[in-house]
């Protein structure tokens, strides 16, 4: 049953959805979905920095260190990259393991003291927020929700207020620099606010599963949606619904809560990947017939145009020629012959296939384009 | 001091950084760094399952299943790709996340089973989890590795340079990818126990950056990526077994960046210290050309040859401060201190030396 333990978890899961579809969306359309990935690793050597300058585990102080490290890796690894001596891939592909790397080692060398254990820094572990409470307005919060609701609020505000800014800086860079809304700017509060994201969901689900959250809802909602605002709410629905589904899995089967929550996200994309109508393998493949279904009706047309009226007509214009002179399977020549018959562009009289006027006009204008191809490649 | 298990540490470190420094050449070459990241941590959920399959942690089994994991998600990444169109990094950034969180899940799966302690040890990484035993197979497995490499090096050379050059010659290069890919993974696969499966990326990148600021062309680039991953990977794994309590893959990462640091800074002809002394010689070289035609310019303008100009008139003229490039010009013997013109004056006045006419008239290369 859904007691208040289960409703800390799912809220606290939602709001980590929630907030991650909102900033993932312009990082997948910007192309820079690795840079949450580099980012979410950052952020351990900032909380600890943090942490062993201030003393402070959490709170504004650790979620600002944590910003200024994920900012400072995707910058650096920029930077680098600017050098020329490596490529973009290897600059992020050293700069943040290198930060990982160091602030695990301070973990392991602080353990006694520090009481964050880098498997958890990694894994996360939603199952306990319910123990982190705050009173709020008369009634216990976990901790943890209280920070993503924050965190996400602001995300919301940055999202609502500079929409079309952010829209323009992912679509076309240079024309939003030419109208001076500075997409570089953007990008940085984009990338701070991930890196935000990131310290607040760092504690229910974990580094590595945070970034689940962040893109593959996101890319969901890309291969679903055709408009921006579409594929946010897509991105939003099948996150939330993959905190919802992946809580029941993971109650049924006994396993790890952030894990099966950031798996569930992948069912929603399996299920994109396979039924989107705009790109998914479904539709892909009735397009694929489609094309093909019009090209074989084209040849149809030609074949009869170019026998109508000749001495063979008779011959060639049956059902019978499709199979033997075009070597059609019978099938085939039968699925064309529906087709054509049905659009009315052939007309059939006994074994006699003939144009009608529709029929005739359009294997003309494929005969024109035809030659025109040809006059075009040869001319070359 | 230098114990039984600690040597066996070392060495499997050490062929595990080598090797890695191979495979990461032609990785870095390809500008596909990430996908080592992809495999690294997709091949969590195959290490666990091969360990809830065969229901022991021996190399085998977590070998191979790391290895099936790993190349489904190459392959859900070509997926997303081709089929559907998914830009390059998010499609990266889906499966990794993805299959680590199956990972994450199999692995309490495992820990609810037990037997299973020490499998979080593959995060990160765990020198002391080597046993001399398995040091055999690795040997073989990566010897394996490399005489694959060495037989198809003219192939997999071509394909990382040019790979239009190579599919002109009627190379297959879809499928000489996919088994460099292969390779990669079953390198990365064997260096999960010791470096984990986060931090495995930076090994596989940190020698190959490292090596290719020293020499150039891919045979050296190889030697030097494997001598590199060997000093990072055994040193870094001696170390860790020294401290308490402190996992390998970090202090082995940190080695590998370190020396990759190194050489980005003091490489000779690349490296970012040479850069900057080149681009302050070539600074100077200018600003002394600027100085010994302004020098000339004012002796035309006056049309007395002997014509000198003090510092002050120099510094309004070219609008910078000019007294070091007049030291060096000094020191050359182009310009010499002119007498002053009388005997209150305190500014310093300079003249052209024959030489230094010379240069300017001759539009001088040195200065």
């Amino acid at each position: 049953m859904l007691d208040s333990v289960a409703l800390m978890i799912l809220g606290t899961g939602a709001l980590v959805a929630v907030s991650g579809a909102l900033l993932g969306t312009f990082l997948v359309l910007r192309g820079e979905a690795m840079a949450g990935d580099a980012i979410s690793h950052a952020i351990v050597l900032g909380i600890v920095l943090a942490w062993m300058l201030t003393g402070a585990r959490s709170g504004p102080l650790a979620v600002g260190g944590a910003v200024l490290a994920g900012v400072a890796a995707v910058f650096g690894a920029q930077l680098l990259a600017r050098s020329r001596l490596l490529g973009n891939d290897a600059a992020t592909g050293i700069v943040f393991p290198a930060m990982f790397a160091l602030g695990v080692l301070l973990i392991n060398l602080n353990a006694r003291n520090l009481h964050l254990d880098p498997d958890t820094v990694l894994l996360g572990e939603i199952g306990f927020v319910w123990l982190d409470t705050v009173t709020l307005l008369g009634m216990d919060w976990p901790v943890a929700g209280v920070t993503l609701a924050a965190v996400g609020l602001v995300n919301l505000l940055f999202v609502g207020l500079f929409w079309k800014e952010l829209k323009l800086a992912a679509f076309d860079p240079g024309l939003a620099q030419a109208l001076g809304f500075r997409p570089a700017l953007l990008g940085l509060g984009l990338l701070a606010l991930t890196a935000a994201t990131a310290v607040a969901s760092f504690d229910a689900v974990g580094v590595v599963l945070f970034l689940a959250f962040l893109i593959v809802p996101a890319v969901t909602g890309r291969l679903v949606a055709a408009s921006t605002g579409g594929m946010m709410g897509l991105a939003v629905l099948s996150g939330v619904s993959a905190v919802g589904i992946g809580y029941v899995g993971a109650v049924h089967w006994d396993v790890s809560l952030g894990g099966s929550m950031a798996v569930a996200t992948g069912l929603g994309l399996a299920v994109a990947l396979v039924a989107s109508p705009r790109s998914g393998m479904v539709a892909a493949l009735i397009r694929r017939r489609a094309i093909r279904e019009e090209s074989l009706v084209a040849v149809l047309l030609a074949h009869l145009a170019a026998h109508e009226g000749t001495e063979r007509a008779a011959e060639e214009c049956t059902p019978e020629a499709l199979v033997e002179h075009l070597r059609w399977s019978p099938d085939q020549a039968q699925t064309v012959l529906v087709t054509a018959l049905e659009r009315g562009v052939i007309r059939r009289d006994g074994a006699r296939l003939s144009l009608t006027e529709a029929g005739r006009a359009l294997a003309r204008a494929e005969a024109l384009r035809h030659d025109r191809r040809r006059a075009l490649t040869e001319e070359r | 001091m230098l114990s039984p298990t600690l040597i066996t540490v070392a060495l499997a470190a050490a062929m595990i950084g080598a090797l890695a420094g191979v495979l990461g050449t032609f990785l870095v070459l390809r500008g596909q760094s990430l996908l080592g990241d992809v495999i690294a941590h997709a091949s969590l959920p195959g290490v666990v399952a091969g360990f809830l399959i065969s229901g022991e942690r021996g190399f085998v089994p977590i070998l191979a299943g790391a290895l099936v994991s790993g190349a489904l998600a190459g392959l859900s990444v070509q997926l997303l790709r081709r089929g559907a169109g998914v830009k390059p990094d998010a499609a990266l950034g889906s499966v990794l996340s993805l299959f680590f969180a199956l990972g994450v899940v199999l692995l309490t799966v495992a820990q609810s089973q037990g037997g299973s302690a020490g499998l979080t040890m593959f995060l990160f990484g765990q020198a002391a989890s080597v046993l001399r035993a398995d040091l055999l197979p690795m040997a073989l497995v990566g010897g394996t590795v490399l005489l694959v490499l060495v037989l198809l090096w003219k192939e997999f050379q071509l394909v990382a340079f040019d790979r239009e050059a190579a599919r002109a010659q009627g190379l297959p290069v879809e499928r000489l990818e996919v088994l460099l890919t292969l390779l990669t993974a079953v390198t990365i696969v064997l260096g999960l126990s010791l470096a984990g499966v986060v931090l495995m990326v930076a090994l596989l990148i940190a020698p190959a950056v490292a090596a290719r600021q020293w020499v150039r062309g891919l045979a050296p680039m190889v030697w030097l990526a494997a001598l590199i991953g060997a000093l990072a990977g055994s040193g870094g794994a001696v170390i860790s077994a020294m401290g308490q309590g402190v996992a390998t893959g970090p202090v082995m990462v940190l080695a590998a960046v370190a020396l990759t640091a190194l050489s980005l800074l003091f490489a000779p002809e690349r490296g970012l210290v040479a850069r900057w002394r080149r681009q302050g010689a070539a600074r100077q070289a200018l600003h002394g050309r600027q100085v010994l035609a302004a020098l000339r310019g004012l002796e035309g303008d006056h049309a007395t040859p002997e014509y000198a100009s003090d510092e002050a008139m120099l510094k309004a003229y070219l609008g910078t401060d000019a007294g070091p490039a007049l030291a060096r010009l000094y020191r050359d013997g182009l310009i010499r201190p002119a007498e002053r013109l009388a005997p209150e004056a305190t500014a310093r006045r300079w003249e052209l030396t024959e030489d230094g006419r010379r240069h300017v008239d001759e539009g001088g290369r040195h200065a």
